[in-house]
Formats: C-alpha cells, structure tokens, sequence
C-alpha cells in the first residue's frame, strides 16, 4: 500500500523535498498528462519565478507561450543545479510527456541535459546560456542566449560618468563565464568614459544569498566604491542596499528603477520571448532544433533600462551613439590589445573578436582594471 | 607595500568584521535565545528556521499593510508564538518526538511562508528605522560599522535578563527545574506541560522577531532564498554555547563576523579562495559541534530531560 502511493507520487515527494515548493507548484495538475495533440513543454527554473530577476524574465517568456494555441505548459521552481534537475526533467517527459524542455539555469546543461539528452533522444531540451558545439553535443539539444553585456558596456558608460571615485563595484554569484564577460563589458565601458576607472568584484558564491549580498554591498561601499551592479538572481536588495547608502546602482535581468528612484542610472534587461516562441514553433513546424541561438539589442534579446535622474546629459549621448552603433551591429567590445588583470595578453593587438566569436563564451579571465580573482 | 598601509588595511578589515557582526547577528541572537529558554524547559524545537522565515513573511506582509514596521515586529513574534504554540501542543501529546515535529514544522513554516509570500516580493515594505552609534566619528567606514538596528541591543540586554532569570528567579528556576527533571517539577506542584508549551511558545516569538529583522532591517527585504539557513545555525549555536544566554550572544556575534568575512576580504582586494572563505560560517558550526561533542565528555550544562539526552 505505502508503496504503490510511494512510486506513483514521487514527483510529488519530491517536490515537497524542495523545501515547500509543493505548495506552489500545486496549480500545475501534478500527473495529468497532456492531451496527446497538445505540445508539452516542460520549463525548469533553479529560484522562485517572481525572483524580481533572472527566473522572472524566463517566466515572463513562458507566460506568453501559454497564450500559444497547441501548447501546453509544466513548471518547477527551484530546481538545484544537481543531480535532482535530472529528476526533474525525467518526471516531465514521463509523466506529463513533455518533449520539448527549457532548463533555464547555467549549471544544468553539463552533464545534466546532455545526460538526459542521450537518454531521450526525441526529447528537445534547450537551454539558456550554455555552448552547444556541433559534433560534440547531441542534436537534440540547443542554447540560446542573450548578448546581455552590451548592456552592461552601456551600463559601464553610465556608471563611469556619475561616479566621483572611479571606483565601481560588481556583485556576482559565480565566475563562469557570461558572468565574467559581463563584469568584463562592464569594465571596458567605464573605461571608454574613465581610462583610470576601477571595478571591484565580490563573488558570493551562489545565485542568490541575500545577507551576503547585502554584506558585499556595504563593504565595497565601505571602500569608497560609489555605483553597484551585479550578477546574482535577484538585485533586489543590492539596488536597495545602494539607494539607502547613497550610492549609484546599474540594475540586472528587469528594471529595478522603482526600488531606487534617486540612485537608479540604467540597467541590463532581458527579453525573452523572441527566442522561446523560435525554439516552439520550430518544434511545433517539425523543423530540426535550433542547435545554437544567439542574439543582442539588435534582435531584441537584451534591452537596456530608461535613465535614471543621476544620469548627465553628456553620459546620455555617448550611450546613445554607442547603442546606435550596436543596433547597427559594427561596435565589437573586445578588441585588442586586451591585458588580464594578471598582465596576460589575452587579445593580441589587431585581433577583434565579433559578438559572435564562441571563443567569448568560454572567457575565463577578468581584463585589466578589474580587481578580483576568478 | 609599506607597513602603515598594512596596518590601514588590517584596521579597515577588523572595522568591515565588526560592522559586519553588528549587522547579520542579530537573527542568530534572537533565535538562539528563543532556542535556548525552548532547551531549557526540555524540548527541542528544530522548526525554527520554519518560524523565521514566517516571521520575516507575516513582518513583511503587515510592514507594508500598514505602514508601521514595528508593527510587523509585532506580527511575526505573534506568527512565532502560534508556531511555537503548535509545537508545544504536538510534543505534549504523548510518544511524541519532538525533533521529528520541529523539522515537519520547519518544512511547514518555510513553505506557508513562500505560498503566502508572493505577493510580497516585489512591493517595498517600510523598514525598521537605524540607530547611528558612530556619529562621534568623521570616517564613513566607522559610521557605517556602528550603524545599528535598535533590535540588537534589545537582543543584547535580554541576553542578559535571561542569564539572571535562569540562575536567580522564580520562573527561571522553574523552567529549569522542569526541563532537568519532570518528576521532582511534578513532585513540587509545578505544571510541567503548560510550562513546556509557554517555553516552546516563547522561543518562537523570539525567532519570530529575529526574522522580522531580516525582512524588515538587514537585507531588508522578503524573498525565498532569505534566510539560507540561519535559523538552522542558531539551533546548533545554542548546543555549541552550552545552553547559557551570555555564551549565545558571543556566539552570535561570531557567526556575524564569519558570515561577513568573505566579502570584507574581497573587497579590500584579497581575492584567492574566496569559497573558502564564504564557507566559513558553516564551517565554523561543524567545527564548533566536532569541538563540543568530544566522545565520552558529558554534555555539560544540557537539561537532563532533552531527548538527546535520554538513553
């Protein structure tokens, strides 16, 4: 008796594991399964989906997939980038018979969807942010992303004009490498404004630890830093944290304006959509999957946030004429000469790597003018 | 480098640590004692992280219902007392483990918390206002270091009323007496569930409020990944400071220090092995539990009716 109940509600267990969970993930019809002319797919976020941040903006997407006639969505929070998002993806194809998945988070894609992928080969996953390679990865699986540190060079211009230190302050999560080229762009964009300008960086290590984060706020504050961004889950409390201490803040993922109106400059935002509907209908048409998606301002993946008040008038042209030059799809951010902050030349001088150049999406250095260690 | 901006930068640290333990140890104070005055009446309440994270939710949600923080306060104290109540009355019913209902309830408190809690997460709720200890001072490092929250030492002097309470005063002897031996606090008259139950209870609104500080102070705001832990930390703190308020307090204050360690360290540009050192409170609760649990060393100072403690 206790086993049956056992081995049908593992997925429910499971979910009641993850730490109440359960109670939000009760309105998606735990075990029923799609009709069968219906398009299941499955979408896996590692935080809550009203984060104020990065899962939210995924959520946003999906929202506007649900709309889809022929689609039928299942969710789970609060994923961990473990062996349990393997659990999950394997409950989504088995009991609801997804067949295409989002798993949206970094850290799922090696070994878990590659893992998972070979073992269902007619199961589409695709995943945010990871570097599918042709030939190496199975053809059923495909990334996308957003060339999101075109924002942060144009949040680098913005932060550089209103500081009076030249000291920035960057709060990351994890140094894998879009965290890297962001605090990178970030960097090379004060630096078109500043060429003395500094950024700090402060790894908390974990997508979202708000004391840590808050901690790492004042202490870089503590160090005469006066503007903050970050790469964590949700900026919510480091653009609070700069707003009550009076310094700038870029924001992340959404528009955090609202939570600091006197100190908000701009922000980097995403705009999902565009590559969730391709990656649908191209699987609803019957087309192969898209392996290897990419895109920037000028493909309506990323967006910068409006002004703040704080932001000069000078600060606002020059970030305008570089946007322009990047929705015209001529501004490459790395170039080189490029030194690391170890003295390594890591782009030769003549060298100009393109938005596109995959050889960005394996950085693995912070460039000169950055103080941090990866 | 030469050797004043050695000692400049080693000042700076010790001022970014102690600003740094001012701040994040306060949830940790207050749920140790909660903890603590719960031990001491013979039960053990693992859901205490549970009441935390629900007191940062209900002190959140009636911060911005009403407008006043300190009202929030109020509420998630209440929402620990109910929690603390429901505790107490599980435990009294008879074969009963305590610890299995403490970690139900911590699955139960996290999980209405998040349920009730989205729609808290992106409104911003009014916040506990700060108390400026370092205005004397000209350097902004030293004034945001003594920049402190009202509840601290409020937390702080109550460490010290219990430390009385327990040695000198009626109800303290009481609550001893009751958690050491229920059959001499039987033989004597006094009602041992009840006593329990108003223990349990009381620890709660403790840890209640410790979570309104999280929510309505430091970070200062609601989310899910609030906590991460703490209420959990502060259980094993109370172990590790052998059941006395005093050592609580100093214990707490470590944990803000070692929680404030990784990024004081990177910001003044130490940079290698940051993992390590962003591990350091949680490395510093194994080490402290390996260091208070020696094989064959009597647990001195537990109440002799705590179930750990029975054989």
């Amino acid at each position: 008796m206790a086993q049956t109940r056992f081995s049908a509600g593992r997925r429910d267990i499971l979910r009641i594991l993850g730490s109440g969970a359960a109670v939000s993930a009760l309105p998606f019809g735990i075990g029923l399964a799609g009709a069968a002319d219906k398009l299941v797919v499955g979408v896996i976020y590692v935080g809550p989906r009203d984060d104020f941040g990065y899962n939210q903006a995924q959520a946003q997407a999906v929202a506007a997939l649900k709309k889809m006639p022929g689609v039928k969505v299942v969710e789970e929070e609060k994923v961990p980038e473990t062996v349990a998002v393997q659990k999950t993806m394997e409950a989504m194809i088995n009991q609801d018979k997804a067949s295409l998945i989002f798993a949206t988070s970094f850290g799922y894609f090696d070994p878990h969807v590659l893992k998972m992928a070979e073992k269902y080969p007619n199961v589409r996953f695709a995943h945010c942010g990871g570097l599918w390679t042709a030939g190496k990865h199975p053809k059923n699986v495909g990334s996308f992303f957003g060339y999101i540190d075109e924002c942060q060079y144009l949040d680098g211009i913005a932060a550089a004009s209103a500081s009076k230190s030249k000291k920035l302050g960057f709060i990351a999560a994890k140094p894998i490498p879009q965290v890297l080229r962001n605090i990178n762009a970030f960097l090379l964009g004060a630096r078109s404004v500043d060429p003395k300008a500094t950024v700090k960086v402060i790894f908390t290590g974990d997508w979202s630890l708000p004391v840590k984060e808050a901690e790492a706020a004042n202490s870089l504050i503590d160090q005469g830093v006066d503007v903050l961004t970050c790469h964590v889950d949700s900026p919510k409390v480091i653009v609070e944290t700069a707003e009550r201490r009076g310094v700038y803040s870029c924001g992340y993922h959404a528009s955090q304006a609202k939570l600091a109106p006197k100190g908000y400059l701009t922000g980097a935002e995403w705009d999902w959509q565009t590559p969730y509907t391709q990656i649908v209908k191209a699987t609803l048409d019957g087309k192969p999957m898209v392996n290897f998606l990419r895109g920037g301002l000028k493909d309506g993946f990323v967006k910068p946030s409006p002004f703040g008040p704080a932001v000069s008038a000078e600060a606002k042209k020059k970030s305008e004429a570089v946007k322009a030059a990047m929705l015209k799809g001529d501004f490459p951010i790395f170039k080189g000469p490029l030194l690391d902050n170890t003295g390594k030349t890591v782009i030769a001088a003549g060298k100009v790597l393109g938005q596109q150049d995959p050889l960005l999406e394996s950085m693995n250095y912070l460039v000169d003018g950055v103080i941090g260690q990866v | 480098m030469s050797e004043t901006t050695d000692g400049l930068a080693f000042g700076s640290l010790a001022l970014a640590l102690l600003g740094g333990a001012l701040r994040v140890s306060t949830p940790f104070l207050f749920v140790s004692l909660g903890e603590c005055i719960t031990e001491k009446s013979g039960r053990i309440n693992l859901g205490l992280e549970g009441t935390l994270v629900l007191g940062a939710m209900g002190g959140y949600g009636v911060s911005l219902l009403t407008g006043s923080p300190w009202l929030g306060v109020l509420a998630a104290g209440l929402c620990g007392v109910l929690m603390g109540l429901l505790h107490g009355g599980l435990c009294s019913l008879p074969k009963v483990n305590d610890i299995a209902v403490g970690i139900a309830l911590m699955l139960f408190g996290t999980g209405l918390a998040f349920f009730l809690g989205k729609p808290l997460i992106q409104p911003q709720a009014p916040m506990l206002p700060s108390v400026e200890l370092g205005a004397w001072s000209d350097n902004e490092q030293v004034r945001s270091a003594l920049r402190i929250n009202v509840l601290l030492p409020v937390g702080l002097a109550l460490a010290g009323l219990l430390h009385w309470a327990f040695r000198a005063s009626r109800w303290g002897l009481a609550l001893r007496l009751v958690g050491d031996n229920a059959a001499a606090a039987r033989a004597l008259g006094y009602p041992v569930v009840p006593i329990r139950i108003g223990a349990t209870a009381a620890g709660g609104f403790l840890a209640g409020v410790g979570g309104a500080f999280l929510s309505l102070y430091y970070p200062g705001s609601w989310n899910e990944g609030l906590s991460s832990g703490q209420g959990l930390m502060a259980v094993a703190l109370v172990i590790f400071a052998r059941w006395s308020p005093l050592r609580c307090a100093l214990a707490a204050l470590l944990f803000g220090a070692a929680g404030a360690l990784g990024p004081a360290l990177q910001s003044q540009g130490i940079t290698a092995g940051y993992y390590l050192f962003n591990a350091a409170p949680y490395v510093l609760t194994l080490a402290l539990m390996a260091a208070s649990w020696t094989p064959g060393q009597t647990l001195a100072g537990a109440p002799g009716e705590l179930s750990f403690t029975q054989r």
